[in-house]
């Protein structure tokens, strides 16, 4: 009696398991393969997670491992600037603090890796909140040349005690991510998949819908009861978060926090690359840093030229596609199905769920 | 005694120049609704037509001053035309665009002139001394054309029919399309005036300082502190902004221990404590949303 019923019991749990097996390959053929961006989604985790299996060459896993952590850096500025519209023009702040603080930590208190960079984080979530607060009044260039003064303000700090911050030199000596240059690797991709993927469904939930329309209109947003000063001081928050992690990680990969982590340079590269990729995407950021910064970091026959080249580039692009390159290349291999919105590859005459023809 | 005289003459040249551009960066703003970022990249380059002009061409520096402010007002009209105008409308476009152009024109100093620090004679040479402060002659002809470029700038757009389709756009842009006011030329305009004013900042103030192609950053920050502290698009806010910001970096440089570090942070923090009381500036003038 116990015997078959633990029989049935064990064939009951592998009937669910081979219920979610084929419901995953339904998902899988009807909503996945059906579009070729979610392809190139599949492809890109595969390619990144693969990587050290066909190459060992340190170099270009370093160059991977340091796109990574821009990737959040970016996709963290688009968080905020894209989908709330509060232009934010010193996302190296946020950058600079986490760096700085998850450094100091594990230097002073010798927190390990795993909690001083959370920690750094959570000290650039406060940065957020400092600059949030008196930038709530503000709107669009007023607030775009009002954040660019924060990192300035405090790299002129950094600059002013060197006993604390280690001056130009930067606080270095501080514990190594993980023990090899594999491990770190991976530790920082898979962060930086999951921590993408999160800032993703912020932006697909009921939080993100308010991000969305506070950059459409904010007092139609308050007119409907929203209170949007709660809602720009969360985006800054967690744009501040999630940029402080991609700082505390550059400062345990590279082993030092320095003053170039607040320069006004790395400002103006986040919104390069968000523009350039496209704003209000999440994606759009992250694949131009995977596509920029190799770029450039391989352009070896032209090291002068590269920056020159860079700006070229993105300058052409904008003239172009203003709206940005990944977005431009979405809208030309999809179309949006005119009657129910789903989105369909571009080739199909009909759309493949109510069959409306696609103009 | 003499440190009070020290800071009044720092103050006084470093609020000047900063008074040029910000009105520069003021007025094109506030005709075409256009965030410069590499109105001091323009700056930049002057300076170093400047350096080629009277080093490497033996030209007289006055000649040489004329020639870097035309050429650089034409550089700036052409990248208008080619860069700025086709996408005008995208407001995040237009400040990515200008941050490009802003980096082409320091990666091409970096290559041509190697990124080393150069420097220009002064136009005239010596000092005299007042209450035993040194004061250059330099100093004061920089301080001198300023006020009167500023001057002269005034009584164009408050004499003069084109000033007052400038003022008159600036206020909105609409309105005055329908008076037929011809926009697209006047925001052509608009913006050679605004380079060429820049240009004109960067030949005063070549002798003072040195030459690098990283020049442009340092006056960037802080011209968009003194437009945000006086009010975007406001004229008088730019002129009243950065004389502030100047004396308040000329006191901390000179009063303070590792002033020369913390200038900008303080300024800085002088701007944000002036926006936490008046979130549209000094003299700021609210833009109606436009539509």
């Amino acid at each position: 009696m116990a015997y078959t019923s633990r029989k049935k019991g064990r064939k009951y749990s592998m009937n669910l398991i081979i219920f979610y097996v084929k419901k995953l390959i339904t998902i899988i053929r009807n909503e996945v393969l059906v579009l070729p961006s979610r392809v190139t989604v599949i492809l890109f985790f595969f390619f990144i997670l693969l990587l050290p299996v066909f190459t060992d060459d340190i170099y270009i896993l370093r160059v991977f491992t340091l796109a990574s952590i821009f990737a959040i850096f970016a996709a963290s500025w688009d968080l905020l600037s894209g989908y709330t519209g509060q232009m934010n023009f010193g996302h190296a702040l946020f950058f600079g603090v986490g760096a700085y603080g998850s450094a100091l930590f594990n230097l002073h208190m010798q927190i390990p890796p795993w909690g001083s960079i959370p920690l750094g984080a959570l000290v650039a979530v406060l940065a957020g909140l400092i600059v949030g607060v008196p930038s709530l009044r503000l709107k669009g260039t007023y607030l775009a040349l009002t954040t660019l003064a924060f990192p300035i303000i405090l790299l002129g700090l950094v600059f002013a005690f060197p006993g604390f911050t280690g001056g130009e030199l930067g606080v270095s000596g501080i514990a190594k991510l993980a023990p090899s240059r594999v491990a770190d690797y991976y530790v920082v991709v898979v962060l930086m998949l999951g921590l993408c993927t999160i800032m993703w469904k912020i932006t697909d939930s009921n939080t993100g819908i308010i991000f969305h329309a506070i950059r459409e209109d904010e007092i139609a947003v308050r007119a409907s009861g929203v209170n949007t000063t709660r809602y720009k001081l969360l985006a800054f928050c967690l744009s501040g978060f999630f940029a402080g992690i991609a700082g505390g990680l550059y400062a345990h990969f590279m082993r030092i926090a320095g003053p170039s982590t607040l320069e006004v340079s790395l400002s103006f590269q986040v919104v390069i690359w968000t523009i350039f990729g496209g704003a209000i995407t999440i994606y759009g950021p992250v694949a131009a840093v995977f596509l920029l910064y190799p770029l450039l970091e391989f352009m070896h026959f032209a090291q002068d030229y590269r920056i020159l080249l860079f700006a070229v580039i993105v300058l052409l692009t904008l003239l172009y596609m203003p709206d940005g390159l990944f977005r431009w290349l979405r809208e030309k291999i999809e179309t949006e199905c005119p009657r129910c919105k789903v989105r369909n590859i571009a080739t199909r005459d009909t759309c493949r769920i109510c069959t409306a023809p696609l103009g | 005694m003499s440190l009070v005289l020290d800071i009044i003459i720092s103050g006084l040249i470093s609020g000047s120049v900063l008074a040029l551009l910000a009105i520069g960066f003021s007025l094109i703003f506030g005709v075409a609704r256009i965030v410069n970022i590499a109105h001091t990249a323009f700056y930049m380059v002057a300076a170093y037509c400047i350096y080629v002009a009277t080093t490497n061409l033996g030209l007289n520096a006055f000649l040489a001053m004329a020639i870097a402010i035309v050429l650089t007002t034409f550089l700036g009209m052409i990248s208008y035309k080619l860069f700025i105008n086709a996408i005008r409308e995208h407001e995040g476009a237009v400040l990515i665009a200008t941050i490009a152009l802003g980096m082409i024109f320091q990666e091409i100093m970096s290559l041509v002139f190697t990124g080393s620090f150069l420097s220009v004679p002064a136009l005239i040479e010596g000092y005299f001394t007042i209450l035993g402060v040194k004061v250059f002659y330099q100093q004061l002809l920089t301080l001198c054309a300023g006020l009167f470029v500023m001057v002269v700038l005034m009584l164009f757009l408050f004499k003069t029919k084109l000033g007052l389709a400038l003022r008159s756009t600036a206020q909105d842009r609409e309105v005055a399309n329908l008076m037929g006011i011809n926009e697209a030329r006047l925001a052509m305009i608009t913006m050679g005036l605004s380079v060429g004013l820049a240009a004109f900042t960067g030949a005063i103030v070549v002798p003072l300082t040195v030459l690098e192609p990283q020049m442009w950053m340092p006056p960037l920050i802080m011209m968009m502190a003194v437009v945000v502290l006086g009010g975007l698009g406001s004229l008088k806010g730019s002129f009243v902004g950065a004389y502030i910001l100047g004396f308040a970096e000329a006191l901390v440089v000179f009063l303070a221990p590792m002033g020369a570090y913390l200038k900008g942070s303080v300024a800085l923090s002088v701007m944000i404590l002036v926006l936490l009381i008046r979130p549209e500036g000094l003299f700021g003038v609210y833009f109606e949303e436009e539509r």
